[in-house]
């Protein structure tokens, strides 16, 4: 009696397969860090892909979405670990997230070597945009030079003729700091790189900068860095006398605690929360009404992207994942509303896209609110994309 | 030369108050025999408290003196609460017991304050710089913690050698069985110090709170430092924690400020830049790894029967 339940059982199953593979899932796996100091940075960029996902009602041309959140604990052997972990045992079709550099660079062999997709939602590492650069892999962000390149721009519309940068030693830091140069015109006279991501005291370094006298200081710290060295940097009697220019140090997860010592620092960035389009007004608009109290950063809205993106390129292969070129061209168009306007990819799958100035504001309720200036420049394309053989 | 003297104020500032942390957790380890991991919750609790108090009351020392005070009564309540269970037992006891309050106090600041962390904005007379000597300007914040370091250095030379309680916790350092044999409240004595420790710990916190942020687990990296100064300094010994402390402080800020300098001269300006973070700061252990050589039992040894 047993076998012949077991039977009928797998029969039903098997009879019930063909239909359930209409239904079955779309698997997207997510990676960034929530715990510990930089966790609202992840919470972000989880915030803001619920609720792309959310606006599409939370299926992909008619297939639903399962996202696998997992935390890279901001650490490059651990982000590895849950990538093989979301490729081999949760079998994901996409994979998205990293916010760290270095976490992106140790985990990219294992998705490349299984020719998963992956949208990187904000690690930049210049090498993925050149030398290992592949057609399963596309940002939604930018490779790490572009945005203190366009800051350099800025530094010579302002006439800055010497500069000392700070930045932490890892593969972001490097990058930024070599982007700066690239554009700026005058001098660099010094450079400094910390510990990262465990000193938090840079007093010897803004010291040196001080006695360096020069016309500006450059600085790259994202997350809680940020907070401590706006600080320092005020707290060494530097603010009003060496101006400062930055690059991903001051945003909506790091301005709460900021606050005044924000004002009057401008950075860089291809996305400001009140970009005119409609796309953007949505996404900013709803955010802060899923998440009150909260305010999305260009962290989250480059995961809302890449959520779209992903959406786009299903929906343009009619829900079919089997075959890999027509998703990769489909992926290529980046044929979605993104919240920063209208981009497209360079041959390296990084977006060709517009920099802002922001500059930090006091809104009529007093909060601290960012808002776009000038545009430094249009239609960038990064400086790798040479170096990467794809056509 | 006037870069040489601020880095040297840097040093001075940093091992100051590694001095404040390391001086709790080398009384508390000499005199009660207790390693406590969860000194850097205290630090974190301390930072917290001062936050929450300066947004309450307006006032960055008020909300520092206030935090300082609720640190000692949350120390001497862990010590009454959790510590006295812990009392000789194996050290590996000690460590397990401790390091589970440092997940219940991060959790507990979680519940509280949230995961974001809180920012202690420092008022304009201190968030400025002033001029220490012809041409070197300073910041009026790090040298107000350099005093106040001091201040309370001093405090604890004259407490420890000059006062009954000091000579009974002298006492208690170099044999506690006779010291409790001899009819002093040993329970008491054992409050106290766990009560300065953790207020000591609290105040290092609430000092580097404006510079570094109020955070969870913002004490776990520098408990690291503070346990090795403790190594260097002799188990149980004040004097050694302060003479240790300044050198962890001068040795990790002027390698920092130096070190790259003087790989540029040997290595390309790329691979100096990259390698002197990483190089400069092992220097405090290399210290360490010296001083274990050479005196295994620290710089100043606390004299044990």
């Amino acid at each position: 009696m047993r076998k012949i339940l077991l039977a009928a059982g797998t029969a039903l199953l098997l009879a019930a397969g063909p239909a359930m593979a209409q239904q079955k899932p779309i698997k997207i796996g997510f990676i960034s860090t929530f715990s510990g100091p930089v966790a609202v940075i992840g919470n972000d960029m989880r915030n803001s892909f619920e609720l792309a996902l959310d606006h599409m009602g939370r299926k992909m041309a008619g297939r639903p979405v399962e996202v696998i959140y997992e935390d890279d604990g901001f650490k490059p052997e651990v982000g590895k670990q849950k990538t093989e972990k979301l490729i081999e045992s949760d079998k994901v079709d996409f994979i998205s997230g990293y916010i760290w550099s270095n976490v992106l660079l140790a985990s990219i062999k294992p998705v490349v070597d299984s020719k998963t997709f992956l949208v990187i939602a904000n690690a930049g590492a210049s090498q993925v945009a050149g030398e290992l650069c592949s057609p399963y892999v596309f940002s939604t962000s930018w490779q790490n030079d572009q945005t203190p390149e366009a800051m350099g721009l800025y530094m010579n519309q302002k006439g800055v003729k010497s500069v000392f940068l700070i930045g932490p030693n890892y593969a972001a830091g490097k990058d930024m700091l070599a982007g700066v140069a690239h554009t700026f015109k005058g001098k660099v006279i010094g450079q400094e790189l910390t510990t990262w991501p465990s000193q938090l005291d840079f007093s010897a370094e803004l010291s040196k900068a001080k006695a360096a006298n020069p016309d500006a200081i450059f600085v790259f710290y994202p997350g809680k860095a940020g907070v401590q060295f706006l600080s320092q940097y005020a707290q060494a009697g530097l603010k009003g006398k060496i101006p400062l220019y930055t690059a991903f140090t001051i945003d909506e997860t790091s301005l709460p605690l900021q606050k005044d010592l924000a004002l009057g620092v401008p950075g860089a960035q291809e996305w400001v929360n009140d970009l005119p389009n409609e796309a953007n007004k949505k996404f900013v608009a709803d955010y802060m009404k899923k998440y009150p109290g909260h305010r999305p950063s260009f962290y989250g809205a480059q995961s809302y992207d890449a959520a779209n993106l992903i959406a786009s390129a299903v929906a343009a292969t009619k829900g079919d994942l089997s075959d890999k070129e027509a998703l990769r061209k489909a992926m290529e168009k980046a044929d979605f509303k993104s919240v920063r306007g209208q981009f497209k990819f360079g041959n390296n799958h990084i977006p060709i896209q517009n920099f802002y100035l922001q500059d930090v504001v006091k809104d009529a309720k007093g909060d601290y609110v960012l808002k776009t200036v000038a545009t430094i420049i249009k239609d960038y394309q990064d400086g790798s994309h040479s170096k990467c053989p794809m056509k | 030369m006037t870069l040489f003297i601020e880095q040297c104020l840097n040093g001075l500032q940093f091992g100051l108050l590694l001095f404040l942390l390391a001086a709790g957790l080398t009384l508390v380890f000499g005199i009660m025999d207790l390693v406590n991991l969860a000194h850097g919750s205290l630090y974190m609790i301390g930072a917290y408290f001062a936050a929450t108090f300066a947004a309450w009351t307006g006032s960055f020392v008020l909300g520092a003196l206030l935090g300082l005070v609720a640190t000692l009564v949350v120390g001497m309540a862990v010590e009454v609460i959790a510590m006295r269970r812990l009392y000789g037992r194996d050290h590996l006891d000690h460590v397990l017991g401790t390091f589970g309050l440092i997940l219940f106090f991060d959790e507990l600041v979680r519940l509280i304050w949230g995961p974001e962390g809180l920012s202690l904005p420092l008022p304009s007379w201190l968030n400025t710089s002033v001029q220490i000597l012809p041409g070197v300007q300073y910041s009026a914040y790090r040298l107000s913690i350099i005093i106040v370091s001091l201040a309370v250095a001093g405090f604890l030379y004259v407490l420890v050698m000059r006062t009954r309680i000091g000579m009974l916790i002298r006492a208690g350092a170099s044999n506690r069985e006779m010291v409790g044999a001899l009819g002093v409240n040993i329970k008491l004595l054992y409050t106290l110090v766990f009560g300065l420790g953790a207020a000591l710990a609290g105040l290092a916190g609430l000092m580097q709170a404006p510079i570094l942020t109020v955070q969870i687990g913002m004490g776990e990296n520098i408990l690291i430092v503070a346990f090795v100064i403790t190594v260097i300094g002799g188990i149980g010994s004040i004097r050694g924690a302060f003479i240790a402390a300044l050198l962890v402080g001068f040795v990790d800020t002027l390698g920092r400020a130096f070190f790259p300098d003087l790989l540029r001269l040997v290595l390309s300006p790329n691979a100096a830049s990259t390698a002197a973070p990483a190089l400069s700061s092992m220097l405090i252990y290399l210290v360490m790894a010296i001083v274990l050589v050479v005196r295994p039992e620290g710089l100043f040894p606390a004299v044990r029967k």
